[in-house]
């Protein structure tokens, strides 16, 4: 497709701030989420769940469950195909069919706490809870292994005996847990490190959380007897539920339609199968509509936190502020199934950085967890958390300010980056000028407090994305979408179709399409939607009005090459140029002038430019509790083209948030028989209105040229600085280096402690 | 097990219904009246997805039993528009973007108007304490707290 240049100037809707076409609907409680639809003779399904960390499943025998009165079916592994290995690209990560089918039904083993082994559909959930009380496994009990480092050992229990670490020359001889090993890098780092007059090193920790969306996985199938299923999930992506749950059971895809509800958050977590593929095998077999929920416990248990890691870094710099190598090396977790956000993490390490020598080695380890999940900026925040603490630790060392140490290494147009490709336009060097010019980098600070900043890096995505512009009979436009609205994206794809066609946004509804509806979209995910969907809208936007302009042309009895379309209306060129004729008049007349008017654009989407970030922070440190207060946060981002500022705000505020919560409180706490003790929102303590001051934000906009609006993602980028920019901020406050998440009061008291030297 | 016969009040209109013993208000709400705006996020009273009024007092749906709603007053977030006008806080909600997924916003809007019915005018402060059982997820809360703030004026001037 030809992309023309970006269109800044002139713009009277993109970049405004208007109502959401949504709202109404979700101010009111009318909106339908995952668990809201309601059929008739509709059954309830529940899924009987491990209580072992890893266990060989000896047998299964569901015969009393099965003549339980009102359970209409009972499914077991055995309902679901058994896949080889074979793994496909899914946006920023892989999937491997195998083990999807043994995640969301264990087979052989129980490889967590929480997987699913079982599942009945009844007449009431009370029926089915009995139900599953009913099911006799007999388990094997297995020794279990949770630690990165300790299940890299030789003699760790074994998770898969066929698993042999790729990327490793020659094959290993023997399986183990380390799944694969990915390397990035150029130059000679001992030679950088020889030109470093000063070397920082450190190992850092990181505790595997979770997305922590409000909306638990629901979905309600509904399979007919002669095959035909029908499918209602909360989801970021219905296609990719549909390609999934039809390998699952093996299906045609056209025989599937999925519908994507109304999503109640997902940052990552909502693009894989868990209850989809047992709902519709549990209704295949009973032949009734299956509803299916979890509950918040299940959610902890049994769906993908994003990776606990370790993780080692080493930059050397010279004393006036240039890094002359960077080294790190990272474990990350991937749960029970191989496919940790190592590789993405290890690309993202360095990334704002402009270096010679650098080296990043990752290793992706399967651990007796749940398979991890994305979680916004899959990877990015983990190892970024380790590099821009030493960054600003090397920093202090040279006596320079860590905003203008990070400006003179600071990635920019041209920049190699470490995973090979040369950046094109980034806005890194903005966010950090911002950020020295912004009145929050020079306000006073009192004793136990201390102000931390950070930068982070994230690619964002493009990928498949149909979209369809059908113009009504009065002028309207019904725009079909193919990417579940998980934040507002209706309102910024409306925007950039009506500035497009000219018309008034009120003129554009939005509708997310079902899977029959329109070709096959990529998920909600990459921060790709504005830009992705938003190329498309626009190319389907031009679409029609190409037709617009022929349709006059009839009328006007010229060539269409005479007509242009200005701010909504067709405009004869040349003589007569006062004639016009508006979208409306010509969707009037269209059955007279060649039938429907529909736009259609079919893509996939290149050249979403990285979005960068640079995060302050003031926090306040109780010496007595050691308790963490922010008590100032400042977001600045480049944004490319923020189509709706407010929107935009709102991503980096919520992902902020989040990393406030990943780097004091959220963690995943495991008893010595690795049963998960913190499974609710009492324990696992996500923050709350009270924890968190306003967040700030500073939207930098340097255009991305290969958008029609300059658009590129903002969704993710906003977790990637914080958690680096809370701990540099405790440690400005205590004098003492944090490398562990989270730093909760028991962890940050110790260390207070231990310099007190008690 | 027998059904119980409830009778109560729901945004105004007596309502009744049939319910187990083991079912919580939430349940009957979403699952014997369809008014599925109130929402489970947790089940266990800490995310407030489903507060909703009773006898005017702010509680999360999911801790109190369909039983004990007998005789007594419900409102919901879909009694919260009266015809086609939005409340304040709805309105609000909407002008200033606090709303991104949504799933959390029906528990945010009756926790919040339960707030401004005591507090006409609250400091931010109190705003985020009187939230705090509101779990958001998406928004960081910065735009809901505004958008209270806000409300509280238009409803004092109104």
């Amino acid at each position: 497709m030809t992309v023309p240049g970006v269109t800044q100037k002139n713009l009277k809707i993109v970049g405004t701030r208007p109502l959401r076409p949504d709202g109404v609907d979700k101010v009111t409680g009318r909106a339908k989420f995952g668990a809201d639809i309601h059929v008739p003779n509709m059954l309830i399904g529940r899924v009987l769940r491990s209580p072992h960390a890893h266990a060989r499943i000896k047998s299964i025998d569901v015969s009393k469950a099965q003549a339980l009165k009102g359970v209409k079916a009972v499914i077991t592994c055995a309902d679901l195909c058994d896949l080889p290995s074979e793994f496909i690209p899914a946006g920023e990560m892989m999937v491997n069919f195998k083990d999807m089918t043994r995640n969301v039904m264990a087979r052989e083993k129980a490889l967590y706490e929480g997987h699913a082994v079982a599942a009945v559909a009844a007449v009431s959930d009370a029926v089915a809870a009995h139900a599953l009380a009913l099911i006799d496994v007999q388990y094997e009990v297995l020794p279990h292994v949770m630690d990165v480092s300790k299940a890299m050992e030789p003699d760790a229990p074994l998770l898969h005996d066929d698993m042999y670490t790729i990327g490793v020359e020659p094959k290993p001889a023997m399986p183990s847990n380390i799944a694969k090993r990915v390397e990035f890098g150029f130059g000679d780092l001992e030679a950088g490190f020889a030109k470093a007059d000063v070397i920082v090193e450190r190992e850092f920790t990181t505790k595997p959380v979770h997305q922590g969306y409000i909306e638990p996985h629901a979905c309600l199938a509904s399979v007919s007897e002669d095959g035909k299923a029908e499918l209602w999930c909360t989801t970021q992506g219905q296609f990719i539920v549909r390609a999934f749950c039809a390998k699952l059971l093996g299906m045609e895809v056209s025989n599937l339609r999925v519908t994507a509800s109304e999503i109640g958050g997902g940052f990552g977590g909502k693009t894989v199968v868990y209850l989809e593929p047992l709902a519709l095998a549990l209704s295949r077999k009973a032949c009734q509509p299956v509803k299916m929920t979890m509950s918040r416990t299940e959610v902890f248990r049994a769906s993908g936190p994003t990776s606990g890691a370790k993780i080692w870094v080493k930059v050397g710099a010279t004393k006036d502020g240039r890094i002359t190598a960077a080294e790190a090396l990272l474990k990350y977790q991937a749960g029970a199934f191989q496919g940790s956000p190592v590789q993405p993490g290890a690309m993202c390490a360095f990334a704002p950085y402009d270096l010679e020598n650098v080296r990043i080695v990752g290793f992706d380890v399967v651990v007796n967890r749940p398979k991890v999940a994305a979680y916004r900026a899959p990877g990015g925040p983990i190892s970024e958390f380790a590099v821009e603490g030493v960054i600003d630790e090397i920093a202090k060392k040279i006596g320079m300010d860590p905003v203008e140490f990070r400006l003179k290494n600071a990635a920019k147009e041209g920049t190699r980056a470490p995973y090979g490709p040369k950046l094109g336009p980034i806005g890194l060097v903005e966010t950090l000028q911002a950020a020295k010019a912004h009145a929050h980098y020079r306000a006073p600070l009192k004793a136990n407090q201390g102000r931390g900043v950070a930068s982070g890096f994230w690619f964002n995505i493009g990928g498949e994305t149909c979209a369809t512009l059908n113009v009504g009979e009065d002028g309207s436009v019904a725009m079909v979408l193919g990417t579940p609205d998980i934040g507002g994206s209706r309102a910024s794809l409306s925007m950039m179709a009506a500035e497009e066609l000219g018309i008034p946004m009120e003129q554009v509804h939005a509708i997310i399409g079902d899977t029959s509806s329109l070709g096959f979209n990529f998920l909600t995910g990459g921060s790709r939607v504005t830009f992705s969907s938003g190329m498309a809208v626009v190319e389907a936007a031009r679409d029609v009005i190409k037709q617009l302009r022929s349709r006059a042309a009839k009328i006007w009895e010229v060539s269409a090459e005479e007509v242009e379309w200005v701010e909504g209306r067709a405009r004869l060129l040349g003589e007569g140029k006062d004639k016009s004729l508006s979208l409306a008049d010509l969707a009037k007349t269209a059955g007279k002038t060649g039938g429907p008017i529909v736009g259609n654009a079919a893509i996939n989407a290149t050249g979403a430019g990285p979005s960068l970030a640079t995060h302050l922070v003031d926090v306040e440190v109780d010496p007595e509790t050691g308790k963490v207060t922010i008590l100032r946060y400042t977001a600045i981002q480049d944004a490319g083209k923020a189509v709706h500022p407010s929107y935009v705000e709102g991503q980096m505020q919520g992902g902020a948030v989040q990393g406030i919560g990943w780097a004091l409180n959220e963690e995943y706490i495991y008893d010595d028989k690795g049963r998960l003790e913190n499974p609710g929102f009492l324990d696992y303590r996500i923050p709350v209105c009270s924890d968190v001051p306003m967040i700030d934000t500073v939207i930098v906009e340097v255009p991305n040229p290969r958008h029609p609006y300059g658009v590129r993602g903002v969704g993710e980028t906003p977790i990637v600085p914080p958690m680096a920019a809370i701990a540099n901020a405790v440690s400005n406050a205590t004098g003492y280096r944090f490398t562990d998440l989270p730093m909760s009061p028991p962890r940050v008291l110790a260390a207070i402690d231990s310099q007190r030297g008690g | 097990m027998a059904k119980q016969h409830v009778t109560t009040t729901v945004n105004g209109d007596t309502v009744e219904f049939l319910c187990g013993t083991e079912q919580t208000l939430l349940d009957v709400l979403r699952d014997e009246l369809y008014l599925t705006g109130s929402k489970e996020g947790c089940g266990s009273g800490d995310c407030g997805a489903c507060s909703v009024m009773l006898d005017g007092r702010l509680v999360c749906a999911c801790l109190v039993l369909g039983a004990e709603a007998q005789g007594r007053s419900v409102e919901t977030i879909e009694g919260m528009a009266k015809g086609d006008e939005l409340h304040p806080l709805q309105q609000k909600f909407l002008e200033h973007a606090a709303l991104q997924c949504g799933i959390c916003t029906p528990g945010f809007l009756i926790a919040a108007k339960a707030l401004l019915a005591k507090k006409p005018n609250p400091t931010e402060t109190e705003v985020r304490y009187w939230l705090a059982g509101n779990l958001c997820r998406c928004t960081g809360y910065d735009k809901i707290v505004r958008a209270v703030m806000d409300a509280a004026v238009v409803m004092r001037t109104a």
